[in-house]
This record gives structure tokens, sequence and C-alpha cells, in this order.
């Protein structure tokens, strides 16, 4: 009885941990890189137990973005301090961080709390200590408090995180951001989901649930709207759905294919791929009228369009070449220029939103992982060693992007940053993940 | 003589028992052949066990079975990022084709695959290459472009899952449906 005993919970243990360690991601690289910060959990001035560990959402959005590398609590010199009042600097002086983010948590109503938090320039700080003079105003690099609910935590930690974040890179934080992609269940008789969660994976809801293949979620510009491709009438369509009314418009179901939306720009327009006329095609579809205008016209495979950030030309994948490569189109002269050139393919491309690179899916030796190309030096650098990788996108401020690779045979989210140091797996569910699509800044 | 006569029909019959026999046991569930088969069968009740024999066939009658063997294999086969129909698949679209132009108001419903590599969009381009290739073929045999539609999965729709380059294989298809 006993051994059985133990086998039930164990098994109770080893079906509880996959919803725990959905939400775990997994740094495969890139650590060793991160720069050393100290955040020390928000001092609850209330009763009870506080809404959620605000400090916990901003250590791993750190962690997340590779840039840094929180410190072990424990070994902090102070704690318990919640306020830059209490900071004593010369305890900190051989503590090897750049800053210092602290802050305290009080009730202010009924599901009100007041948060407020400081983030300290801990090198200033130790200067400052070394000399003697120690004024707050001369270290202390940001300071905020606000009232929020307790459903406001999570979305409130991202917040700091953003802040932090830009005060020591100069970069703005896409912390508050989310993410869509497809799950698919084989098996089931709905196998194929759309879901959008928040960057880090919480927060996962369905937006759409169908039997038939969901290909190729992409976010307007607005962060309101998705494009994708459903085959719920046994045939490609693309939609575009409104995230807060649900509101699904059908915009393209042409004969043939349907494809890879993008919206441009404006989000007024679709670069699409429709193979209407014959072969795959980019065309330009007005979301409000429905007219469409045509793009390319070659007898091979043209796909996979994305906007310039300017809006006045398209990246896509052509095989007019012989082999699949990226290649930009002017949108006023129709002039065709191929961009890539190492590897045996390349495809999937898009542009970083300071137009400085290009992200895409590179086949070199028979492996496909995700590549960055320098559009000034044409320097290509390969920035995955995973397998199969597809899907990438960037996020909104260029420093990170996700992908779709597999994983011990099955589809899975991954992350690299923009650079190649850093390098993630994301948190998995059931079933296989895939086209993933980053949104812009919420 | 009679004997003789006997004895050769038993000789083109047996091989076609044979050939029945054997895929019988794979795919036994839409077996069009198994009345004209001398198959035993079981009577639950008393134990007893009957037999018979294969029905004597006209060549014309072999090669409509010939035919209808082939037109069970629904799913053709292609290379890596190719899209041409092999030879060692002419036999089974043969089949089909003939079937088709047999019977203009049957509707066939083409789909295109891909394996896994490379991006699921460029990969719905490739698919629908593969099916229009297997419609063109048809096409070239008689079948009426009204009767056949097409549509592409991609990588969407793996028959296999393992991700190995036999999967990938599997994977690479035209699909016939009915």
């Amino acid at each position: 009885m006993k051994i059985l005993a133990k086998w039930l919970a164990l098994a109770v243990l080893l079906c509880s941990t996959p919803a725990k360690a959905a939400l775990d991601i997994v740094i495969t690289e890139g650590v060793d890189a991160a720069r050393p910060i100290a955040v020390m959990p928000f001092v609850w001035q209330g009763t009870g137990t506080p809404p959620q560990a605000i400090a916990d959402v901003v250590m791993s959005d750190l962690v997340r973005s590779g840039t840094f590398k929180p410190l072990d609590e424990l070994g902090l010199p102070q704690r318990n301090i919640g306020a830059v009042a209490q900071f004593q600097a010369n305890a900190w002086a051989s503590v090897g961080a750049e800053a210092l983010v602290l802050g305290s948590v009080k009730p202010y109503g009924a599901d009100q709390y007041l948060v407020s938090f400081d983030l300290i320039d801990l090198v200033k700080a130790q200067n400052q200590s070394l000399k003697g003079a120690v004024s707050p105003t001369e270290f202390l690099m940001d300071s905020r408090q606000t009232v929020i609910s307790a459903a406001q935590f999570r979305q409130y930690g991202h917040r700091i995180s953003d802040i932090v974040y830009e005060k020591l890179t100069g970069i703005r934080g896409a912390f508050l951001t989310r993410i869509s992609y497809v799950v698919v269940n084989h098996g089931q008789k709905a196998p194929y989901q759309l879901m959008i969660a928040d960057y880090d994976g919480f927060n996962e809801q369905m937006l759409l649930r169908s039997p038939e293949p969901l290909m190729s979620p992409t976010w307007s510009p607005d962060g309101r709207r998705l494009a994708y491709v459903s085959f719920e009438n046994k045939k490609a369509e693309i939609f575009v759905q409104d995230l807060y009314t649900q509101v699904r418009t059908k915009v393209s179901s042409f004969s043939g294919i349907n494809g890879a939306p993008a919206f441009s720009p404006d989000g007024k327009s679709l670069a699409v791929t429709l193979s209407k006329d014959g072969q795959p095609e980019i065309y330009i579809i007005d979301i409000a009228t429905k007219a469409i205008k045509r793009i390319t016209n070659h007898y091979a495979i043209d796909t996979e369009a994305t906007w310039y950030p300017d809006g006045k030309s398209l990246l896509f994948t052509s095989e007019r070449g012989g082999k699949p490569q990226l290649y930009r189109v002017d949108l006023a002269s129709g002039k065709v220029n191929r961009e890539t050139f190492e590897g045996e393919w390349n495809m999937g491309g898009s542009i970083t939103p300071d137009g400085r690179s290009m992200i895409f899916v590179n086949r070199t030796n028979g492996k496909f992982n995700i590549a960055r190309m320098d559009l000034n030096t044409r320097f290509m650098q390969v920035l995955t060693s995973t397998r199969l990788d597809e899907s990438p996108s960037v996020a909104p401020n260029g420093t990170m992007v996700i992908y779709g690779t597999t994983y011990q045979g099955k589809q899975v989210l991954a992350a690299v940053s923009t650079d190649g140091r850093f390098k993630a797996r994301l948190p998995v569910g059931q079933g296989e993940v895939k086209s993933p699509s980053w949104s812009p800044f919420l | 003589m009679d004997l003789n006569k006997l004895l050769k029909a038993m000789l083109v019959a047996l091989p076609i028992m044979a050939i029945s026999a054997c895929s019988s046991t794979s795919e036994s569930e839409t077996d069009a052949m198994g009345s004209t088969n001398g198959s035993g069968s079981e009577l639950n009740g008393g134990g007893v066990q009957t037999g018979g024999i294969g029905a004597l066939l006209s060549p014309e009658e072999q090669q409509r079975q010939q035919l209808e063997e082939l037109r069970r294999e629904h799913i053709i086969y292609f290379d890596f990022d190719r899209s041409e129909v092999q030879t060692e698949f002419a036999a089974i679209l043969e089949a089909h084709g003939t079937y088709l132009v047999e019977h203009p108001s049957v509707r066939v419903l083409i789909e295109g695959h891909a394996d896994e590599r490379g991006t699921p969009e460029y990969n719905i381009a490739l698919g629908e290459r593969r099916a229009k290739a297997v419609a063109k073929y048809l096409q070239g045999m008689g079948v009426q472009p009204s009767q056949m539609s097409v549509v592409s999965y991609g990588e969407e729709k793996p028959l296999d899952f393992s991700r190995t380059d036999e999967g990938f294989g599997k994977n690479r298809r035209a699909v016939l449906v009915y």
C-alpha cells in the first residue's frame, strides 16, 4: 500500500509538473555575457500576503532580455528595504552590479495598491561613497509610484522592467508586448488553435480553434488586429480579426493560395500571396475596399512578403534564381533587386524596426537556421544552432527574435537576441507550437 | 483436353488470387474484389467452413481489376523541393486518369503537401505546385479541368511526425481525394 501511495504521489507530481514547467524559460546560451543587476523583493506594507511578487516579474523580464543577470537576493548587503531613503551607499561598496531596483507595495483602498519603486545607479553611489559625500539625487536614476489593482500586478511589473531597461541601455523595453502563435494538437477533433499571450507566455488566450489548419498570424501596427490564414472552408483564406471585439473579416478568398499576410506600416493594407493567376505572386490588398494590386510577375514562386519600415518597398522570397532567395521590390517603380547570396537558400525575411538589418531563415549544408544580415555591410551572421528553424519574428525594439524550431521531435518556440549571444527555449504546453508573431509596442 | 483448359485457367487465376489475397490483408476495408475471390468463410454457429474458387476473368476484366487495385493507391510522393511526377507513380495516375475519363461526372480533389523543411509559406507554394503537377498529368490523359480541384496544405498536415529523412519523404506528397 505504501509503495502504491508513493507511486500515486509520483504520478500526481509528474502530471502536475508540466503545467508549472509550462512557464519556465530555458536559457541555453548567453548568461555569462549578461550584466549583473540587483533587484530587491518589494517590501509589503500591508497585512496578510501581497497579491503578487512584483519583483519576480521584473527579475524574470531582465533575465529574458538577455542583457541582465539579477544577483541572488540572499547575497545582497541590505535586505528588506523599500525606498532610496533606507539605502546605505557604503554598505554596497563591494557589490558588483551596475544598478539596484527596490520598491514597496501598500494597500490603498478596496483592491487598490500603491506601488513605489526606485532605480539606483550603484556605480555612482559607490563612487560618491568613496568621496564621502552621498546625496540620493546624484545616484537616483528614476523614482515612480502608481496605484494599481491586484489584476494589474504583472502588467505593472513589465512597466517597471521597461523603465529600468530603457534607463540602463538606452533602448526602449519590449516587456509590455504580446505574441501570437499557433498550437496544434494532432489527434484532437479541432487540432488547430490560434493563441495570444503576454510576451513571456503568461495570460495565454485562445482566439480561434479550428478542425483545419491555421497559419501565419501577424499583427496590425496598432496591435489591435491579427491577420491570419484559415483553411476552415477547406481552402486557404485570409481573415483579419479584431482582438477586442472578436469580429472577423474575410479579406481574401480567391481560388488557389491566399497566404502570407503582412500589414503595411499604416495598417490599411495587406501584402499577400495569391496564386489566382497561376503562380504564387505578391499582391497588395486594401483592407477596407478589398481592391487588389499585383506587385510581382514571374513564373517562379514569389511569396512571404514583408514591408520595409518606410512602406515603400517589400522584401519577399522568390525562387526566380533557381533556389529560394530574398528580393526587394520597390513599390513605385516595380524594380526588383536580389538581396541575399550567401548559403543555399534564404527565405522568410523581415527588416528590423531600425531599418538596419534583415532577419531571415538561412539554409546552409542542408540546415535551416535564423540569420541576420547587416544591410550596410552585407555581413551575414547565422544566429541559431537549433533544428528546422522557421517563422522568425522580431521584437518591436529590435533586440530579440522569436522563432519556431524543433526540440526533441516537437515544434516549440525559441528566442535569440539579434546579436546572437542570448539563446532560449520558450515555455511549451501541450501540442506543437509554431508560427510565432511578436506584437508591436502596446 | 478439358483438364488442360482448366489447368491453363488456373494458371491465370491463381496469381490474381494471390495478389488479391495479399492486398486484402493490408487494405481490406474497400475491397471491391472480395466477391470474385475464392475466399473461405467460417460460420460461427455450426463451426462449418465453406470453400470456393475464383471466377474466370476475361483480359478486359483483368485489366479493370488491376486499375481498381492501383486506384486504391491514392498518394504519390515527390523528391525534396521538386514537383515533377516520378515515373514510378505513373501507373497509379494512369489508373486514376482512366477512371476519371470514363466517369466525367466524378470529381477529385488533389491535395499538395510538403515536408517540414523551409518556411510554412514557401511550403504552401511548393505543395500547390505538386498538386498542380498531378492535375496537369491527369489533364494530359483527357481528364477535364472541371473534374479536378487543387488545395495545398504545405507542411501543415504531415503524415509522419518523426522529422527524420524517412518521415520527410512520406510528407512530400500529393493525395487524390474523391
